[in-house]
Parts: structure tokens; sequence; C-alpha cells
């Protein structure tokens, strides 16, 4: 399996099944903390930092890691890992926070602190997603550019999906732990659909 | 402090949209052509609101008016919205919302209470009242806009004291707290909700058991909570669910419902009949008329009983006033 065996619609779809999920768990992420660190904008503060710091060291690592050897088996793993890092937040959540509200008397830091210790892995890997799905499309010097913007353009439209879906309806429909058990699944089944597509182009690569 | 529903209210007639008259004075320009000496007699020129203070906390427009003696705070004016509160200036101590007046209900229950929490400042008429009537109670105020506190003490005759404090902070968080710190209260007002959004977070199942573990054996709980749309049932099962049962509290003149429970079975009629006899000359000067609430304490349940419950889990609070699926 090498860089090339995944086809331009299915990287595509998983970019934008990445940048949804970003998303989802962002829009989530008051939920979970207002129960110990209040529903205030600090607390939307503190995740969207996380978020961002995340996402950058994200796409650093994911672009450094994306020049050595770019396959579908290390794409695939970013997926089911942060699908995987997801489950924290679904299992540990009260056990991780209420320690920290204990010791940490203002909210402000209390949710920076939460935010980095529960957001901060599953974003980043979440993160690596786009530069390494810009690696595995792009074949010559000439079209990156456009690569990386048709990319851009689907991971980015998923996370509008993934935030509207989320703030308008999922929170209408299930319990915050329902979506983000869906949202590991949906992680999950993308890195599946990524072994079996790449093996798949490998099998008629080779009849 | 609350809110949303005094002033949709037409028998009390709070017209909280900017810009719009009294009654008497839209009718009266509105027949101007058919009997104009009579109109004239009868529409006095309004009072114009003037705004005395203006300005922008991060998490609202705060607006101070004054219609004649009518001073009232209001949020998201360009909403086209909502008095939190008025105070008549001639006569700070009374209290001009019905609501206001009804989570005094409360004291039907406890008559006495020695400390006392109430979640959502406002213009600080209920905290003021309680200090009034209550000099040696301990009150925590909790309010998560400095501004708020701000407006309330330089418009709305609001003032800490030695036994009134006021902590700017998230209601949830101070309320977990204290009970961390095994803090309990016997008198427990929630005023925490604006009619503009929200607090998803103080209206779950498991606020309400935070709530509890901060309420002492012998105290009572009054939250106004909403009157309208299927929250009503949604807030109503959760209630339910904490404490069994409690009394439902509305009047026609209000669109607010307020919420009156305690740990222990709630008393006979007759006993809160005869409190009400006790407190009627000291909740006077405030308006408040303690003697007719008794009777108008419901604990039938005229609520969707199948509703789903409001939990950490699953509290989409602001879609389900709006009525959304």
């Amino acid at each position: 399996m090498n860089a090339r065996s995944l086809s331009r619609p299915v990287v595509a779809c998983m970019a934008f099944i990445g940048g949804f999920c970003i998303m989802t768990v962002e829009m989530l992420g008051v939920r979970i903390m207002s129960p110990y660190f209040g529903g205030s904008q600090y607390v939307w503060g503190s995740i969207i930092t996380v978020f961002m710091l995340a996402l950058a060291l994200g796409y650093l690592l994911g672009g450094r890691l994306s020049t050595r050897r770019p396959n579908p088996v290390v794409y695939a793993l970013f997926f089911v890992g942060a699908g995987l890092l997801c489950l924290p937040l679904i299992l540990l959540a009260d056990s991780i926070m209420h320690p920290i509200f204990l010791a940490v008397p203002d909210p402000r830091y209390g949710s920076l602190i939460a935010s980095v210790v529960m957001f901060f892995a599953p974003t980043c890997i979440l993160g690596m997603i786009s530069p390494y799905s810009v690696r595995l499309l792009v074949e010559h010097r000439d079209h990156s550019g456009s690569m990386a913007g048709l990319l851009f353009f689907v991971s980015t439209i998923g996370s509008a999906a993934g935030t509207l879906g989320t703030s308008f309806y999922f929170v209408l429909w299930l319990e915050v732990n329902q979506i983000l058990w869906c949202a590991a699944l949906a992680l999950a089944a993308a890195g599946a659909i990524i072994l079996l597509s790449a093996y798949f182009s490998v099998l008629r690569g080779v009849k | 402090m609350n809110l949303f529903l005094d002033n949709h209210s037409p028998l009390e007639g709070e017209s909280a949209k900017r810009g719009q008259r009294p009654k008497l004075s839209r009718w009266g320009v509105r027949s101007l052509g058919i009997a104009p000496a009579l109109c004239l007699a009868l529409a006095a020129p309004p009072a114009a609101a003037e705004i005395i203070h203006q300005e922008r906390s991060i998490y609202r427009d705060i607006v101070v008016d004054q219609t004649g003696p009518r001073r009232c705070l209001i949020f998201n004016v360009h909403r086209g919205d909502r008095n939190q509160t008025c105070v008549d200036v001639d006569d700070p101590e009374k209290l001009v919302f019905t609501y206001t007046r009804m989570t005094f209900a409360g004291l039907l229950l406890q008559p006495r209470p020695q400390r006392i929490l109430v979640a959502g400042l406002g213009g600080g008429s209920i905290p003021l009242a309680l200090s009034d009537l209550f000099p040696d109670a301990r009150i925590d105020v909790v309010e998560i806009d400095q501004a708020v506190v701000n407006v309330a003490e330089e418009f709305f005759f609001f003032a800490e004291t030695d036994n009134m404090q006021v902590t700017v902070a998230d209601a949830r968080n101070f309320i977990k707290r204290r009970g961390l710190e095994g803090t309990q209260y016997d008198y427990i007002v929630l005023d925490a909700f604006t009619g503009d959004y929200i607090p998803e977070h103080l209206m779950t199942r498991e606020f309400l058991r935070e709530v509890q573990t901060v309420l002492a054996p012998d105290g009572v709980l009054i939250a106004n909570t909403f009157s309208t749309s299927r929250l009503y049932d949604h807030e109503s099962v959760t209630y339910q669910f904490v404490f069994d049962e409690f009394y439902n509290f509305k009047l026609r003149r209000s669109g607010n419902r307020i919420i009156i429970a305690r740990h222990a079975p709630l008393p006979p009629r007759d006993e809160l009949r005869q409190r009400s006899r006790e407190l009627e000359d000291s909740l006077s000067k405030y308006g408040i008329p303690i003697t007719q609430y008794p009777s108008r304490l419901s604990t039938r349940i005229d609520w969707n009983m199948g509703s789903r419950l409001l939990t950490d889990q699953y509290s989409p609070a602001n879609l389900l006033r709006d009525g959304h699926r």
C-alpha cells in the first residue's frame, strides 16, 4: 500500500468526517464542563483555545508524518486513535473534572485545565488528518495547491455541518454521551473504510 | 434576576418593548378622529421612558430606563425585550412585579430563614426585601454578571451589608462548592433565568440534586420558572423526579410559575393559612398579598408526565422553550 492507494472521493469523505467530528466534540464541550465550571463565556474561551492549540500542533505533526512514507494505514490510525481518545470524554469525564474542580477554585483556570486534559489529545490527532490527506492526494507539485484547497474546503464544510447539526438537532434528540459515542464510532468506521478501500485498490492493482 | 413573562402579562401591562405606549393612549390616538374631545380628555400624554443608563456586559446589553417614578432594568433591549426588574423610586420597598412577590410564598413553609441563598440578582429587589425582613439572616447572592451587580447598586438601591454578600460566579459552580463545604441554606431562591437565554445547566436533575444538598432539612426552595411552552412539562417532571412533590404557584396576573419545594412532605393547607396570617403585617409594606397565596399553591399535576427529564446529558432548554423538535 502506498500513498496513491486511496481515491480522491474517499480521502475527501474522510476529511469531511474529521472536520465534522472536531466540531461536534467542541460544541459539546460546554455541556460537558458546565456542571463543574458553569456555562460562562470563559468556558467557551477555554475550549476554543485548547481546540486551536491542539489543531495547530496536529497540523504540524500531521505534516511532518506525511513526509515519511505516507500510507493509508497511518491515515486510518489517526481516525481510530481519535475515536478511542473520545472514549475518556464519555467514560471518565466526571473523574477527570471533579479533582480539577476541587484543586482549582477559579473556574477559568479549572475549565482551561479540564479542556486540556479532555480535549487536547483527540483534537490534536484530528488535526493531523488534514495535512496527511493533502499528501495522500498530491501527486505533482503543480496541483498541490488545488488538492490542499479541495481538502480544506471539504473538511471545513464538515466542520460547519458538525457545528450546526450538533447545536441545532443532536442535542435535542440525543444525550451528550450518545452523541459522543456516535462521533467515536464514526471515526472508527472511517478508519475501517480507509483500510478496506486501500486493501481493495491494492487487490485491483494486482489483477 | 428574571424574567421574561411578567412583561408579557396583559393585566399587569409591563410594556417592556421600548417605544410601546401604554394601552390607553394607543386607544386614544386611534380613535382621535372620531371623538377628539373625549380622546383628548382620556389620553393623558404617556410619560416618556427615559434611558438613564446603558452598558454592555459580556453577557448582555443592560439598559436602565425610567418612566415617571418607575425605573426598570432591561436586558437585551434590541431584541425587543424584557424588564428584568422594576422599582418605584418613590416607594422602593414595594415589589413591582407579581412574580417577585410570589417568591415570598416560600415564607409559608419557612417563616424565619436564617441562612438565605439567592441565585440571580437582577435589580436586587428580592434580596433587599429579604434582608429588610430578616436583618439577622445571612444572605448569599450569586450573580454571574458583575455589570448587573454594579447597576443594581447604582440604580436599584441595592447594597451589600455585613450580612448580605454578593459573589460574582456561575450559580452551578457556587452551589456545588457550597455543597462540598457542607454549607446549608434554609431559604433558597433560584431566579437565574433571563427570558433571553436559559442557563441549561441550571435546569437539570443533577443540578437540583446539588441544590438539595445545600438545602437544610427544614429549608425551602423557591424557583422562578417557565409557565408556558414545552419547557413547562420538562421542567415539571424534573422537579417532580427530584422532590417528589412541590407547590406549583401560578397567578393569572403573571406569566411566571413559582415552584416551591422542600425535603419533607408538604404541610397541610391549614398550616399555610395560619402562617400567612402571621406574616400578613410584616409583608404588607412590600405589597405582598400573602394571605391570598395559600389557596393558590397547587399540587395538581397539570403537565405531561411523559415528558423527558432534563439531565446534564439532555438539557436543550433553549430549543425546547422555543418549541423545536
